[in-house]
Parts: structure tokens; C-alpha cells; sequence
């Protein structure tokens, strides 16, 4: 097996292990309500780990993830409750701000050459400040529009369902594997996160990429904070505080190499239905304290960077023996 | 002599104009700002205000500052200092006595240190996801420690290092005052510093040249979580109680916030302790500055965000190679992490 898919393999396998492990002790965990619930309750996270992998892969980090995310909430609250335009413009428009602030980002990265994660910092300060200076309060949105997307799924057999905004995700994921690996500019993140001067060298687009880079994921920021505040029904500037780490823990996870240049936008599905089952495990179990899902995906963070360390010692051993 | 002075002060020379215009604004804004008084033998006023709530991020900055010299990040100070408040709250209540109890909060603080440490230095993990592991599972152990309620105490020893007063001085203001100053002695009075210096600017050349960087490394994110520890504790006592949940919550930020407005760069190399400390003093001013004003407190993070932007392009690169002729270049040459990379 080539070295690069241990990583992937290694993540599948153990969500396999644990989620077979869960099901030994709650037998009523093997159910498509499970699966389901696991879908939706994730969904918003999901979206945004998919931008998160982007960014990771191009060697970047994007901490303004949770603070968009809570600015999208707050800003669809406000303009649904003040102003009589559509949801569905609404969603339009706070896309468009997003991706923009993300490609604002990416283009004082590449042209200031600062490091991703002072400017991303910034951004995530002003993301939250603006949704702060919109509102404060919680604003919940009773739009029927919304009532229309939430009552949409897709029924499986035994009960399940996949909702739209679970669904959303899956195909966000798809969308995303396609564009990683089938498309120039996935290429080009890929080499882009192998080094920049290389990039250069190979004729990268640097400036443009490293750009598209965060524009994209401002735009699934965004997305999630659309799914979250149909998943929530309200907009709140606190709200979604501590997603970025979420997601980058979640592309860890899934085999991301942290330095850039290799992983799957596939592995960080798995990594966020890893720390979905943990969630779940310790609701079924009801006993453990829920601080104990951060000291468990803490330790699989550890473990999984360890994983990577050996398996790059590995690699560099293979090729000069010493 | 006369000539370190002056360049001492060069270096501190930005930091101190923006923290003059700062106070100067907030005083013509609110004309009672700079006030002191004299009251039960203790000083009173906004600006020594100032010093005491800055007081967590001050201490997080002298760990910081070190850490980032040698071109790493500390993540997990802000979750360090809810597992050392927690530490400290659980052991008073317990019975423990306060000599005790700092003993071991402080060995608990170390022991973060060394982990971190280990995880950079020895496995050689990049900082920021090195430190990212105790980020995200330190509030759950702060929590386990405190059983997710917010433990509170009222043993006095413990609360006097929160509220109390020496010297006429707040006790926080007393504390990160002799602690940055022992700091900035032992680094500067010694090779230290500079040997701090050279890992952050080329890590295998200065092993190569003979610095031993692991101990080095390690010994840098124990200052770190030391740090942390101080202003766990001083947090706790400032509230009279352990928060698992809000200790220290996005401290890590402000921190780093504090080092970069102090002109330290976050590729490594060359740092500056009192700058860093003008630098978190600078942002507390900000926070007191907006509160007092009567600004909404809702612009506090785009001002801030304003501020970090502005001080980016300051430092950026190519910014400084357009303007070269107006200020003298500090470094020369020096790589940018993209490259370096």
C-alpha cells in the first residue's frame, strides 16, 4: 500500500474499531437514527473542515473560521427580521461578504508576507466585532422559509434521516474531493503546500491560489454559518466560539499533514464523524462528564500527530538508508 | 553605558509613543483618567487599574515572548492557567496550606511546560499543534479537577494575591513587575538571550554550532507555562474561585497579540521582554480606554482587529523595503517563513 493513504487508513480503521466498539456496548447505536443525527449534528462543522483542509493542505491555517461563522448567523438574523428580503438572496449575500473577507485575507498573506496565522487572527477579531456591533442578543429568525428548509429529508430504511443541511454536507465533502483532486487549482494547493518556492518554480499562480485558498474558505464559513443558523434557528454573535480548533482537529484527525502538501479532504469526514461518535458515545453512556469528549479528542490528536511523525521518519528512512 | 540606554530606549521608542497617544486620547476623552490617589495606604486610579487587570496577559507575554523568539507558539497558556486556578482552588479548599499550594499549582504550571516542550523539542511537532493538544484537552482536565462547577474558596492568603496590596501596589501588579524584571535579568545579564536568539533565527545551525536546543526549547515552554501558572492563580484569586470554562479564555490571543504589538516578530530572533509588556499594557489601555469612553464595548474587537492590521503592515516585509529610507533596517536579510519554510 502506498504510504501516502496509511494515514487515511489509519483513520478509517479506527473509526471502524470504535464505532463497532460503541455498538458491542449500545447495541441500539447500529441504527440510520444514529448515522442520521450524526449527519446533521456535524453538518455545520463539516462544511467548514472542508475549507479548513484546503487551507491546511496549502501549508495556511484560517483561525476566523468560528467567528464567520457566528457573523453569518447574526447578520441572516438581522436582515430577516428588519428588512423583507428572501432568505434565499439573504444567503446569497452573506456568501458574497464572506468569500470577499476570506479573499481579503488570503491577498494580505501573500502580498504583506505575513504569517496565515496573525492575519486569520485579525480576522477573526473583526469577524466577531461585527457581528457583536450588529447585535449583542441572541435574534431568533421565524422566518417560514425556514421552517420549509427544516422540515426537508431524505427518509432511510429503519427510521433515519439524512436532513438537508446533513445532506448539504455530504455533498459539500463531494464537491470538495472533486476540486481537490481533479481540478488545477486542487493541484495547485497541493504544491503550494509542498513549498512555496517550489510552487513558484513549477509555475504556481502563488498570489492567485493563496488567494482562492482563503476565498474559499470564507465562502464555506459562510455556508456553515448558514447551516448553523438553520440548525439553530437564531443568530448569536457568541455563538460557534472555538470552531476553527474543532475543524483543524477534525482535519488532523483524518490524516492532514499539518506542515501541507498531503492528506484528503475525505479523511476529515471521517475525523469530524470520529469526534461526532465521541459525542455520541457519551451521550448513550450518560455517566462520563461531556468534558471528557476534550480530553479523548485531545489524546487522539496526539496520537495521530505521532502517527504522522512515524510515518515521515519512516518515509525519510526509505529513501536514504543509513 | 549612556549608549544601551539610548538604544534600549530606541527599541521601546514605538511601543511608548502609541501607549503616550493612547493615554493622552483616553484623558482628553475622560478627563478624570489621570487621577491617583492615596487611600488606605494602597493607589487608586485608572491607570494603576490598568496595571492590575492587565496583569494575566502581562505574565502570558513574558512566557510568550520567549517562546516566539525561538520561532514557536505557545497555544495552550489561556487552558494552562483554568487547569493551575483549578489546581489551586481544589488544594485550599481541600486544606492544604498556601505555601503548599503555590508549591505544587507552580510544579503544575512546569509540568504543562515540560510537556509542551517535549512535544516541540524532542518528537519535534510544529509549536502550534504541538500546543494546540493541550489546548483543547486542558479546560476538559481543568474541568475533571473542578467537577464542572466553579469551585470557590475564601482562604485569605490565596485571595490577597488577587486583591491585596504591597507596597502600595496592587499584589498582581507587584508580582509581574518583579517577575519580568528577574525574567529580563536572567536572559540579558547571561548568553541566554542570545542563545534563544540563534534557535529562533536557525535552529539547526545553532545546534550545529554547539547550543544545546532541546534543553533550550524545552526551557522556553517552561517559562511559559510558568507564566501561566502565576496568572492562573492570580485569576482565581481574583474572583475567588476556579472557572474551568472562563479562565484565561482566549488569553493565548491577547498574548500573542501582546508580543506582536511589542514589535517582536513571529518568525524568531531578535525579542524584547519590556516591549512585549508595553505591548499588553497597550491593549489593556485600549479595553479600559473603550469601556470608559462610553463606546459601545462591541468595538473593542474591530479596534483591536484595526490595530493587529495596522501593526502587520508596519511590519511586513515589503513594506519596510519600500520605506528602508526612513527607518534604519533591524534585520537584514532575514528570511520570510514562507521561504524559510
Amino acid at each position: 500500500m502506498k504510504q501516502k493513504y496509511l494515514p487515511l487508513t489509519a483513520t478509517i480503521l479506527i473509526f471502524l474499531l470504535s464505532y463497532a466498539l460503541c455498538v458491542a456496548q449500545y447495541p441500539n447505536m447500529l441504527s440510520t437514527r444514529v448515522i442520521g443525527n450524526l449527519l446533521t449534528d456535524n453538518a455545520f462543522l463539516g462544511i467548514a473542515a472542508v475549507g479548513m483542509t484546503f487551507v491546511i493542505l496549502s501549508g495556511g491555517i484560517d483561525l476566523s473560521v468560528g467567528a464567520v461563522i457566528a457573523f453569518t448567523g447574526v447578520f441572516l438574523a438581522v436582515v430577516l427580521e428588519q428588512t423583507g428580503i428572501h432568505p434565499l438572496a439573504a444567503f446569497a449575500l452573506v456568501l458574497a461578504i464572506t468569500t470577499l473577507f476570506g479573499a481579503v485575507m488570503g491577498a494580505i498573506i501573500h502580498h504583506l508576507e505575513m504569517p496565515a496565522f496573525i492575519v486569520t487572527l485579525a480576522g477573526m477579531f473583526l469577524a466577531r466585532g461585527m457581528a457583536f456591533v450588529l447585535s449583542i442578543d441572541s435574534i431568533p429568525i421565524k422566518h417560514p422559509f425556514y421552517a420549509t428548509l427544516k422540515s426537508l429529508y431524505f427518509k432511510l430504511p429503519g427510521g433515519g434521516r439524512i436532513t438537508l443541511i446533513g445532506g448539504l454536507m455530504l455533498l459539500v465533502f463531494a464537491i470538495g474531493i472533486l476540486i481537490a483532486h481533479r481540478t488545477r487549482f486542487g493541484t495547485n494547493v497541493y504544491a503550494l503546500g509542498g513549498g512555496t518556492a517550489t510552487a513558484k518554480l513549477v509555475g504556481v499562480p502563488v498570489a492567485s491560489t493563496t488567494v482562492r485558498i482563503y476565498a474559499l474558505s470564507g465562502l464555506l464559513a459562510g455556508l456553515s454559518g448558514i447551516v448553523f443558523s438553520l440548525y439553530t434557528s437564531a443568530g448569536y454573535s457568541l455563538a460557534a466560539v472555538g470552531v476553527e480548533l474543532d475543524a483543524i482537529t477534525a482535519v488532523v484527525i483524518g490524516g492532514t499533514l499539518l506542515t501541507g502538501g498531503s492528506g484528503f479532504v475525505a479523511g476529515t469526514l471521517v475525523g469530524i464523524l470520529i469526534q461526532g461518535l465521541i459525542q455520541t458515545y457519551i451521550t448513550f453512556d450518560g455517566t462520563l462528564s461531556s468534558w471528557w469528549t476534550k480530553i479523548l479528542i485531545g489524546l487522539l490528536l496526539f496520537a495521530f500527530i505521532l502517527l504522522q511523525k512515524g510515518i515521515i521518519r519512516l518515509s525519510r528512512n526509505g529513501r536514504q538508508p543509513a | 553605558m549612556t549608549s544601551t540606554v539610548r538604544t534600549y530606549l530606541g527599541r521601546l521608542l514605538p511601543q511608548l509613543i502609541a501607549l503616550t497617544i493612547i493615554i493622552a486620547a483616553i484623558s482628553i476623552i475622560f478627563p478624570g483618567f489621570l487621577n491617583l490617589q492615596i487611600q488606605n495606604g494602597r493607589l487608586y486610579g485608572s491607570l494603576v487599574d490598568i496595571l492590575n487587570r492587565g496583569a494575566p496577559v502581562v505574565l502570558l507575554a513574558i512566557g510568550m515572548t520567549v517562546v516566539i523568539a525561538t520561532k514557536g507558539i505557545d497555544l495552550s497558556v489561556g487552558a494552562v492557567m483554568a487547569i493551575c486556578g483549578a489546581v489551586s482552588a481544589s488544594l485550599i479548599t481541600s486544606g492544604h496550606s498556601l505555601a503548599e499550594t503555590l508549591l505544587i499549582t507552580l510544579a503544575v504550571g512546569i509540568l504543562c511546560g515540560i510537556w509542551n516542550g517535549i512535544l516541540v523539542a524532542v518528537l519535534d511537532i510544529q509549536p502550534i499543534i504541538a500546543t494546540l493538544v493541550l489546548m483543547v484537552a486542558g479546560r476538559g482536565i481543568a474541568q475533571l479537577i473542578t467537577e464542572g462547577a466553579i469551585l470557590t474558596f475564601n482562604d485569605p492568603g490565596l485571595i490577597f494575591i488577587g486583591s491585596g496590596s504591597f507596597a502600595g501596589l496592587p499584589m498582581p501588579v507587584v508580582i509581574w513587575l518583579v517577575f519580568g524584571v528577574l525574567v529580563a535579568l536572567v536572559v540579558r545579564q547571561t548568553a541566554l538571550g542570545m542563545l534563544v536568539e540563534a534557535v529562533g533565527v536557525n535552529r539547526e545551525a545553532s545546534t550545529l554550532s554547539g547550543v544545546f536546543t532541546p534543553v533550550l526549547l524545552i526551557a522556553a515552554y517552561v517559562l511559559s507555562g510558568l507564566c501561566a501558572a502565576i496568572a492562573g492563580v492570580i485569576a482565581a484569586a481574583d474572583i475567588k474561585g476556579a472557572d474551568a470554562n472562563n479562565a484565561g479564555l482566549w488569553l493565548e490571543l491577547d498574548a500573542i497579540l501582546a508580543v506582536v504589538v511589542g514589535g517582536t516578530s513571529l518568525l524568531g530572533g531578535r525579542f524584547s521582554i519590556a516591549a512585549s509588556v508595553l505591548g499588553a499594557i497597550i491593549i489593556q489601555a485600549i479595553n479600559t480606554g473603550i469601556l470608559l469612553s462610553g463606546f459601545p464595548p462591541e468595538f473593542n474587537l474591530i479596534i483591536k482587529a484595526a490595530i493587529i492590521v495596522f501593526i502587520l503592515v508596519l511590519q511586513s516585509p515589503r513594506f519596510r523595503a519600500a520605506f528602508a529610507f526612513v527607518s534604519i533596517p533591524r534585520v537584514a536579510g532575514k528570511p520570510t517563513e514562507r521561504e524559510a519554510k
